[in-house]
């Protein structure tokens, strides 16, 4: 077992490096080049299966090198069951979007290159930030993560939006950096050691203030790049502007990194922690989920619409970590493990439908040069697949039954439910509205993806470039059929995973959850729930066709006739009769008014001659980030206000930047005494 | 609210009893629909009622038919919003040239088999509008008509009736 | 084991097959309200009995989500009643009663229908499609806190385990936690199932509808699913309403006699539900769209005091 994993790992580092040096060498030739780095991309992402294959049976491995950078104490990795799990949901997300990006990046002509080289940085530095045991692999590999996705999103850098959108995210992936040096540091020094596994046994003789400190610091720098609110606003600019291979995997795979930091700190390396931890997850995820799917209510751009709905599922994550955090800190220890196996389910399941819809996404955007939903429609009929496979993934992730999200959405609402177990009532009604929330949660993401695939693939174009629009290539249409595969695979057997997955978290918090299942129904907490989901899948499928035969035996006509629509008789039927995506919002728009505080604007540019002759009519419904006004702008004016009076220290003047220097050095000859 | 619900509980049922019949003359014009279907028919028509051009003198009628004391729902009758779901389209007043297409697409727009009840002695011939600049013609100039209720308006008893008659008729006398 | 498979194939055809039958007395007895003789009780079977005869006319806009969508829904509906405890607890397939899956099987339903709205590319459908998915969402806080709030209780999300506790410990019925969540499972199930104050089932004004906007432009076979699948969710809200919070009546043992009994149960709780729902209907009007949220938040906070109860009178 030792061994072929190690052989795995390093199989798979040859299958990166060959990718990446395979960029550089076929950069001319473009067809070449991208069909060569995205298959060692593909078969690499193969091989990190295979090893979390081995990990979750058991298996693990690791490997020590002191011998680079010492001085920060060298290189150390390691395999358990949790990060296996993590390595199978990078997996899941990089095969299927690697394998589509072999004929998607035709389309970026000059830059398959660059492209090919930094996703073959981007994924091994996502597996090992998975794999590192101590503080310099964890922050080196995480660095890494984060220039080289930096570095994927800047594709298309001749859009001012594009660099826009990359610097914001470049600010903030370095500030969760910098969050997470303190923390890292500080724990680092309190404990004595940089092993992060050491931490857990020695963190229970560490100052309580001191942990609270670190998780809070810690907590915000992963939340950060979890993209949970309120710090998310990197996420709805980034993930739009990346190709959509790259946005399915930033968006299914890494920002569950986020939500990796956070359970390792949260329940492992600082130790047992107060139950005030699990609140505060627990309101960060009940508020990222609603505000999440609100702000993709209103969103007219698919793919800003998708990123709006991963802080969403990052959100409903996050209930289930803050659950399982609380649990813990009422030593009942199997329902943690209950709410921890629902929020990590959540992981993979996000991964794997956000990966599907961000992969459709992508074909659609590229056929129709458009991102703007208004201007799309009727793309089922000429993109048939491609249709159908986004509707699967929007089935997932609205929760609805036979697919795999509705599974971790029953856990973590069970989880939940289960909170009765604690004797705090403050916890209880913080519980029952966390159950309010989700549940709202749910609903909204059902209305949002009504309107992301019904505006999109029904009825009619509302644009001229839909005409044209093909159907996507083999490739393509592959990976997104291997999803939606799974999405139905785990919807119907759960057990596949809740196996390895309850294996896992057994042996990480380490008691068993209070869960039974077998390969057709799940049962949580004995009596208190139970699904079947294989019996009602196949019941339902028996039903429709129950209900057609049904039909024929009743001697029913089925004779069909084509006609238009009904317009109440009116000669015309265009698509200007359509509903479009913002009024599909507007009953949103009117109920969270105050949540939007949009701004409604009509312009009505009228004839020269007669202002009675209208010429065009421009309506404008736009909403307004609540957190971008109010957290944000003020810290950037506050940033921006500083740094003018700061600006005044730079006179120019050699002879004060000399006094300066003297300043310095004496203060630190003072203190460092 | 009392108030509301003390007349609702204080007030009988007011509708006539027994099923109308009248002297006048009613048209029937083909055999179009089926006996079986006739039978289902004639325990449930869905009627959607368009207005081609009419003083709508027949409207005030057929409101009445909604009325608790004709009650066209006590014999399985029922008006409804959009011709797909329409079984029998009631049609009123003459056809003016700017409803001709829309009378038509109504038409096309109901599913068969169904039926089309002309009221009204504009329906049948344009009554008082013949010759007149903005008319097409009657309503069988545009859509097949199968019972024609004169009247000008006609009652609501006779309506009903013209449609239940439609309805029952084992013997149709074809005219024209 | 061949008793409780008849059992449970009897009780879902008394939900299936009885449920044209409860909106035939819900609508005659809205007649008599209204002083007019009305259509028989057996009117709807005679009305879907025709469409059955009709051919179907469709928009060439649609695709094949439009047509397939009748048939999901109806099939959604007959696994809903499958799951429902309408004559006895003691069913074939006890691992079908989860509440939460219930729930989620009627969004499925909703979410097909509101797709195939938007489909046929008109107007009406967009509306109604927004305007059903806003109350949907809207209406899911108040489920979940409601079952929430029956789940404290009764120790399980199982719909069956909360009926055979609760008739073995009437004492849990008595509390106020019981009626606060009665009342603000009312308020969804009139939201749920489109019946006024939140939607009126009988308009012809387009403006006016949400549900029956949704399905103007179906017609023939697939109206008459539509129409059947409407009635069975009316139905199965309202046994759930009677089973869940008066359970008296229900079968928990699989003997006929006890069968015999929660037929007559279930016919007397239906009656009155029915009659309520009737005198409702004829005494308020329908409430604007944009009031409904507040209806619905007001239910959530009835549900919210009835969980809030429960943890503080333990």
């Amino acid at each position: 077992m030792l061994e072929s994993a190690t052989i795995l790992f390093s199989s798979t580092l040859l299958f990166f490096a060959s990718g990446a040096i395979g960029a550089l060498v076929c950069a001319r030739h473009h067809d070449l080049c991208r069909r060569v780095t995205h298959g060692f991309v593909f078969g690499g992402s193969v091989l990190i299966f295979g090893l979390s294959i081995l990990g979750l049976l058991g298996g693990t491995f690791e490997l020590v090198l002191p011998g680079i950078l010492p001085f920060a104490g060298g290189l150390a990795l390691g395999l358990d069951r949790l990060s296996a799990f993590f390595l199978l949901i990078i997996a899941t997300g990089v095969a299927p979007s690697a394998l589509y990006a072999i004929s998607y990046t035709r389309h970026y002509p000059q830059k398959q290159s660059s492209m090919g080289f930094m996703l073959n940085i981007f994924v091994p530095a996502m597996m090992l930030v998975v794999l590192a045991r101590n503080v310099l692999t964890f922050l080196l590999f995480w660095e890494a993560m984060s220039l080289a996705s930096y570095f994927l999103v800047m594709t298309e850098s001749e859009h001012e939006e594009t660099c826009k959108a990359g610097w914001l995210y470049l600010v903030m992936m370095h500030a969760g950096l910098a969050c997470l040096l303190i923390g890292f540091l500080a724990m680092s020094q309190a404990s004595g050691t940089f092993d992060m596994s050491e931490w857990a046994r020695s963190a229970s003789g560490i100052d309580m203030g001191m942990r609270n400190l670190v998780f809070l610091v810690m907590a915000a720098g992963f939340l950060s790049k979890a993209g949970a609110i309120p710090f998310h606003v990197w996420l709805p600019r980034a993930h739009p502007a990346a190709p959509s291979h790259v946005s399915a995997v930033m968006s299914g795979v890494m920002i569950k990194l986020g939500v990796y930091g956070l359970i390792r700190i949260a329940f492992e390396w600082l130790g047992q922690g107060p139950a005030w931890w699990g609140a505060v997850i627990l309101m960060v995820g009940a508020v990222s989920a609603l505000l999440g799917v609100l702000y993709a209510l209103v969103q007219h751009d698919l793919k800003s619409l998708l990123a709006f709905s991963s802080v969403e599922n990052i959100g409903i994550i996050l209930l289930g970590v803050g659950a399982g955090l609380l649990f813990r800190a009422y030593n009942l220890g199997s329902l943690a493990s209950l709410a921890l196996v629902a929020g990590l389910y959540h992981c993979l399941n996000h991964a794997i439908f956000k990966t599907l819809l961000f992969l459709g996404a992508g074909a659609v955007v590229e056929e129709t040069h458009t991102r703007n939903m208004e201007e799309m429609g009727g793309l089922l009929k000429r993109m048939p697949h491609t249709g159908g496979y986004f509707l699967i993934g929007s089935l997932a992730i609205a929760g609805l039954p036979p697919f795999n999200g509705f599974i971790s959405e029953w856990l973590t609402f069970q989880a939940l439910m289960l909170s009765f177990n604690i004797p705090v009532q403050f916890l209880n009604l913080l519980f029952a509205l966390s159950i309010a929330a989700l549940a709202m949660t749910a609903g909204l993401a059902a209305a949002c993806f009504v309107k992301a695939f019904g505006i999109t693939f029904l009825a009619l174009p509302r644009g001229e470039t839909v005409d044209q629009a093909h159907e996507a290539s083999r490739t393509m249409r592959a990976s997104m059929g291997l999803l939606s595969v799974a999405c139905l695979a785990l919807g119907v057997l759960p057990a596949l995973v809740l196996r390895p997955l309850s294996n896992t978290i057994a042996e990480f918090i380490g008691d068993r959850p209070e869960l039974s299942f077998n390969w057709n129904n799940i049962s949580a907490a004995d009596v208190f729930a139970v699904i079947a989901p294989f019996w009602m899948a196949m019941i339902l499928v028996v039903l429709i066709l129950t209900v057609w035969v049904g039909l024929h035996a009743f001697g029913t006509n089925f004779h069909r006739r084509y006609y238009e629509t009904w317009g109440c008789g009116r000669a015309l039927q265009t698509a200007a009769f359509e509903y479009t995506a913002a009024a599909f919002a507007y009953p949103f728009k009117r109920v969270f008014a105050l949540l939007y505080r949009s701004i409604e604007e009509t312009e009505i540019e009228a004839h020269p001659e007669s202002r009675f002759f209208v010429k065009t009519i421009t309506y404008r419904h736009e909403t307004r980030s609540i957190i971008e006004d109010s957290v944000y702008a003020p810290i950037a004016a506050t940033v921006r206000r500083l740094a003018a009076k700061a600006r005044k220290l730079q006179s120019g003047n050699v002879h004060s930047y000399l006094f300066y220097i003297l300043v310095a050095l004496l203060a630190l000859v003072l203190f460092a005494k | 609210m009392k108030l509301l619900l003390r007349n609702i509980f204080k007030t009988h049922v007011v509708t006539e009893s027994g099923r109308p019949s009248v002297d006048e003359h009613i048209e029937m014009i083909g055999g179009r629909i089926h006996e079986q279907v006739r039978k289902q028919f004639g325990r449930s028509l869905h009627i959607r009622e368009v207005d081609p051009g009419s003083c709508n003198g027949c409207e005030l009628e057929i409101t009445g038919l909604n009325s608790p004391y004709y009650d066209l729902e006590r014999f399985g009758l029922q008006f409804v919003a959009s011709p797909r779901h329409a079984d029998c389209l009631l049609v009123t007043g003459p056809v003016t040239r700017n409803m001709a297409d829309p009378l038509r697409r109504t038409y096309d727009a109901t599913p068969d088999p169904k039926l089309v009840v002309a009221v009204g002695d504009c329906s049948r011939d344009c009554g008082i509008f013949a010759g007149a600049y903005g008319v097409v013609g009657p309503v069988s100039a545009v859509i097949p008509v199968d019972v024609v209720v004169p009247g000008c308006p006609p009652t609501p008893r006779a309506i009903l009736a013209g449609i239940l008659q439609a309805l029952e008729s084992r013997k149709i006398r074809s005219v024209r | 084991m061949t008793l409780e498979v008849a059992i449970t194939v009897l009780q879902w055809l008394v939900a299936v097959l009885g449920a044209p039958l409860l909106v035939g007395i819900v609508r005659k007895t809205k007649a008599r309200l209204q002083g007019r003789r009305g259509a028989g009780v057996w009117q709807p079977y005679r009305n879907l009995r025709k469409l059955l005869v009709k051919e179907v006319v469709i928009s060439g806009t649609t695709s094949w989500v439009f047509r397939l969508t009748p048939y999901v829904v109806i099939s959604t509906m007959l696994l809903s009643a499958l799951m429902v405890p309408v004559l006895t607890t003691s069913g074939a397939l006890p691992f079908l009663g989860n509440i939460i899956m219930l729930m989620s099987v009627f969004l499925l339903g909703t979410f097909f229908l509101a797709l195939a709205a938007l489909d046929a590319g008109s107007s009406f459908g967009g509306m109604g499609s927004s305007r059903e998915m806003a109350i949907a969402a809207l209406a899911e806080p108040t489920v979940m806190i409601a079952i929430f709030a029956i789940a404290l209780r009764a120790g399980s999300t199982d719909l069956n385990e909360m009926v055979r506790r609760s008739v073995s410990d009437p004492l849990l019925l008595l509390n106020p936690g019981h009626l606060l969540a009665f009342l603000s499972f009312v308020i969804v199930a009139l939201a749920e199932t489109g019946r006024l104050p939140v939607d009126n089932p009988s308009t012809h004004l387009e403006l006016t509808m949400i549900h029956e906007a949704m399905i103007l432009e179906y017609s023939g076979r697939y109206l008459a699913l539509i129409e059947w699948a409407s009635s069975i969710k009316l139905f199965l809200f309202l046994t759930l309403l009677g089973n869940i919070f008066f359970p008296w009546g229900v079968a928990v043992t699989p003997e006929p006699v006890a069968l015999v009994i929660g037929v007559v149960a279930l016919a007397i709780k239906l009656g009155v539900l029915a009659l309520g729902l009737a005198i409702l209907e004829t005494s308020v009007a329908k409430l604007r769209l944009f009031l409904v949220p507040e209806l619905l938040s007001g239910s959530f906070l009835l549900a919210l005091l009835a969980v809030i109860s429960f943890f503080f009178l333990r």
